[in-house]
């Protein structure tokens, strides 16, 4: 697969400083699980950061501290936990966890025209979901009040400002205001993430999304 | 020092490793906003984390303080955000090469002069990186503190970043 459209160096930035949100934090995984040319880039805003620690002002430790590590390094270390679900190109591992599954185990609620979508479980500080849109079909046209990012997992979508293929990342923010078309021939699935929730440009929809958490 | 707590469970050198790295991941993570009380407990996770994961610790993808700078925010995350924040995948990546250490040395050559172009950036654009890095602030919030329009933080940390670009190319 041919990526692209990548993350912006200041979501790039935020994920290796870690401080973006929840939803945010899984779409960028799974995008960099997609990438490699992304997690190069990662490594090097890792080694920013870095830097950036080795230049703080060093503050004493407590006088016995090193004694303490030193007597802590005899326990055992808690296992991490296994990660027993088997993951795939179009599918990485942190997508997996917190689907719990694969594509099939998918809790869909429809939205109309046969648009689904699952919301998964994230912190509260921003909303994720995955997005079923069958091929040919249109998204609602909407408008963002904050950002917007969607990730192609299979299929591929276009609107106003380009087309977007599988492992490819739209950045989308209050100015921009679009329809995302499926594109023929195959399903679209997306996983979405916003930290604010969406803005519908006609009523009905307006009325539904309090309803459907969109 | 890393690869001899890796490689040989070598206490002394996890002493070394802490005196060196403990205060400076104490100040860190003051700086992020922790209490002097909260960080050196943290501090002490970190380090007490680099020895049970030392055999994770990979020189040709990063350095030293790379590292630990990674296993410092995560801690920084669960310490003051209470939050999440899923790893990528590491999907294979071809046959794997044995570990190559010309490969190791120019990473740490490169991260060696990437530390120095930080040090050297103007003072503005140092300043809102270090911002970028340590504080809980969107952007946004940094603009209401400092007075600076959204516009021009934005604009300062990209033109960081860039030249950092131009001082590693």
């Amino acid at each position: 697969m041919t990526i692209r459209h990548h993350i912006s160096d200041q979501l790039l930035l935020g994920y290796s400083a870690g401080l973006l949100p929840e939803a945010f934090n899984l779409v960028i995984a799974v995008h960099l699980s997609m990438c490699d040319e992304c997690k190069a880039r990662l490594g090097a805003f890792d080694a920013v950061g870095g830097s950036l620690m080795g230049a703080c002002d060093a503050v004493a430790m407590a006088d016995d501290s090193l004694a303490a590590a030193l007597a802590r390094l005899d326990q055992p270390a808690a296992a991490p936990p296994p990660r027993r679900l088997s993951s795939s190109k179009s599918m990485p591992a942190p997508l997996v966890d917190y689907i719990g599954g694969d594509l099939a185990s998918v809790k869909w609620r429809s939205l109309g025209m046969g648009v689904r979508q699952a919301i998964l479980p994230t912190d509260k500080t921003a909303s994720a979901r995955l997005l079923y849109i069958p091929a040919g079909q249109k998204v609602p046209d909407h408008g963002h009040r904050g950002t917007e990012l969607t990730l192609v997992l299979q299929g591929a979508f276009r609107d106003e400002t380009d087309r977007f293929g599988p492992g490819d990342l739209e950045i989308a923010d209050e100015e921009l205001n679009h329809q995302p078309i499926a594109e023929a021939g195959q399903d679209c699935i997306c996983l979405a993430a916003t930290d604010a929730p969406l803005r519908f440009s006609n009523l009905l929809p307006r009325l539904a999304q309090p309803f459907f958490k969109i | 020092m890393i690869l001899r707590v890796r490689d040989a469970q070598d206490r002394d050198a996890f002493a070394a490793l802490f005196r060196h790295f403990a205060p400076r991941i104490k100040g860190f993570l003051m700086k992020s906003g922790a209490s002097a009380t909260l960080a050196e407990e943290c501090a002490q996770d970190v380090m007490a984390t680099l020895w049970q994961k030392a055999h994770l610790f990979d020189p040709t993808r990063a350095t030293a303080t790379t590292w630990i700078f990674t296993i410092a925010r995560n801690r920084r995350i669960d310490a003051l955000r209470k939050s999440r924040r899923p790893e990528p995948e590491d999907l294979p990546w071809g046959p794997e090469a044995e570990p190559d250490q010309h490969d190791a040395l120019e990473l740490a050559q490169e991260t060696e002069r990437l530390a120095e172009a930080v040090a050297l950036l103007p003072e503005k654009q140092r300043e809102l990186i270090e911002r970028a890095y340590f504080s809980d602030l969107s952007h946004s919030e940094i603009a209401a503190e400092t007075g600076l329009p959204l516009g021009t933080i934005k604009s300062r940390i990209r033109l960081a970043l860039d030249r950092l670009r131009h001082k590693m190319s």
